[in-house]
């Protein structure tokens, strides 16, 4: 970093990961699923409806842009072409942008379905915290939906805020869950119905001379007090997972288990790719079902 | 599946309910499409290839002013679109 230049505290870890124990060239079925969100993009390669491999970076300022390279990431990687895979499902805010993909599922279906995948067939609450918006989701032992609320008329209780709040503190991003637990006793929350009054407020604090790592907790008992409130008008009913880029802040993650009093499913994959996963594998689906038909006609 | 469609803000919570396993078979002929004075239902086929009854995107953020003119303050003593939906499928949270 040169003098001058900014530092981006905001900046999340990009991700780029293959399945080297699985050989694409052996499947039957190669499916991907591209998630555009609006802060960040997923793009997820499954073999025979198992997860083969994925890319996740920030959204640029092009959905189809956003959309190309995060699936000719996970390709090189991999050593695959666009053409090796079978089938493509376009999903999240960008959904209908994504120039390769044959069919447009939304978000909600896909986390609902993703969240199936990697916490297992028990998880029924399911809670989506987004870069702008935040969704509460039922769904059944199949990854069904039966149940969705959404909240995307602020950023408050999403991904943008808790960037907007690691700027102010100047605190890397991955550091603000660790260190919300750095304080001798819990502070109230700040506002929790909007990023630009929570941000007037946690400057306030400082002013009156709060620790940043006290004003981050506040943040962070803010955000899961509004997520709370969401996720409690469709009810919670075990298990419960939560997926987005949220879910990688404990500072977030552990007081809402303790406002629900519910432990949150744990998973070895990564959060964010929930809802790429989630295409992947209806479009996994979709072929075997035509394979099916194909065979019967 | 219930799909709520809305918000909460500053001032409250603003979602209307719809339960998308009773448009599937609806009995009121899509009622809802000419129940609300505003239009504010269509019909979409949803991501497990049913016709259900949704909230278009152009109202589900401003709900609290749309719905205003048929709460009883209106003139209304029941809501055109719950009325119009004999099956039941729509609820208003607020």
């Amino acid at each position: 970093m040169t003098a001058g230049e900014k530092k981006e505290y905001w900046r999340w870890q990009e991700n780029c990961w293959i399945d080297e124990s699985k050989n694409w060239r052996d499947a039957k079925i190669v499916t991907a699923g591209i998630d555009v969100g609006s802060v960040s993009s997923q793009a997820v390669i499954c073999v025979d409806g198992e997860l083969y491999g994925f890319n996740s970076m920030r959204t640029g300022n092009n959905s189809p842009d956003s959309a190309r390279n995060a699936i000719n990431g996970v390709l090189e990687k991999s050593g695959m072409k666009l053409e090796d895979v079978t089938y493509v499902i376009g999903t999240g805010y960008g959904r209908v942008n994504v120039p390769f993909a044959h069919k447009a599922i939304t978000e909600i279906a896909c986390h609902a379905r993703g969240a199936n995948y990697m916490g297992g067939n028990t998880i029924r609450t399911i809670l989506d915290m987004g870069g702008q918006d935040c969704k509460a989701i039922h769904c059944d032992e199949k990854g069904k939906v039966t149940n969705f609320l959404m909240n995307d008329k602020c950023a408050a209780g999403t991904g943008r805020g808790m960037e907007v709040i690691a700027d102010l503190m100047q605190i890397p991003i991955a550091e603000l869950g660790p260190r919300s637990f750095e304080v001798d006793e819990e502070p109230e929350a700040v506002s929790s119905t909007c990023v630009v009054f929570a941000k007037s407020e946690a400057l306030g604090l400082l002013k009156a001379g709060y620790s940043k790592n006290k004003v981050i907790a506040a943040y962070c008992q803010a955000m899961a007090e509004r997520v709370v409130s969401l996720i409690e008008r469709i009810g919670v009913e075990n298990d419960f997972f939560i997926t987005g880029g949220i879910a990688k802040n404990p500072g977030v993650v552990k007081r809402i288990e303790k406002l629900l009093g519910t432990k949150a499913a744990e998973t070895k994959y990564d959060s964010q790719i929930a809802g790429a996963l989630g295409a992947a594998l209806f479009g996994y689906t979709l072929m075997q079902k035509q394979g099916a038909s194909a065979k019967a006609a | 599946m219930i799909a709520n469609y809305g918000y909460k803000d500053g001032s409250g919570e603003y979602y209307i309910s719809i339960d998308t396993d009773k448009c599937t078979s609806c009995t009121a002929g899509r009622a809802c499409l000419t129940g609300c004075p505003k239009g504010m239902f269509e019909i979409i086929t949803d991501d497990y290839d049913d016709e259900v009854a949704a909230v278009k995107q152009s109202f589900r953020r401003t709900l609290a002013f749309d719905c205003t003119g048929c709460k009883p303050a209106g003139g209304y003593s029941s809501l055109p679109c719950m009325t119009a939906c004999t099956p039941g499928a729509i609820k208003h949270s607020w």
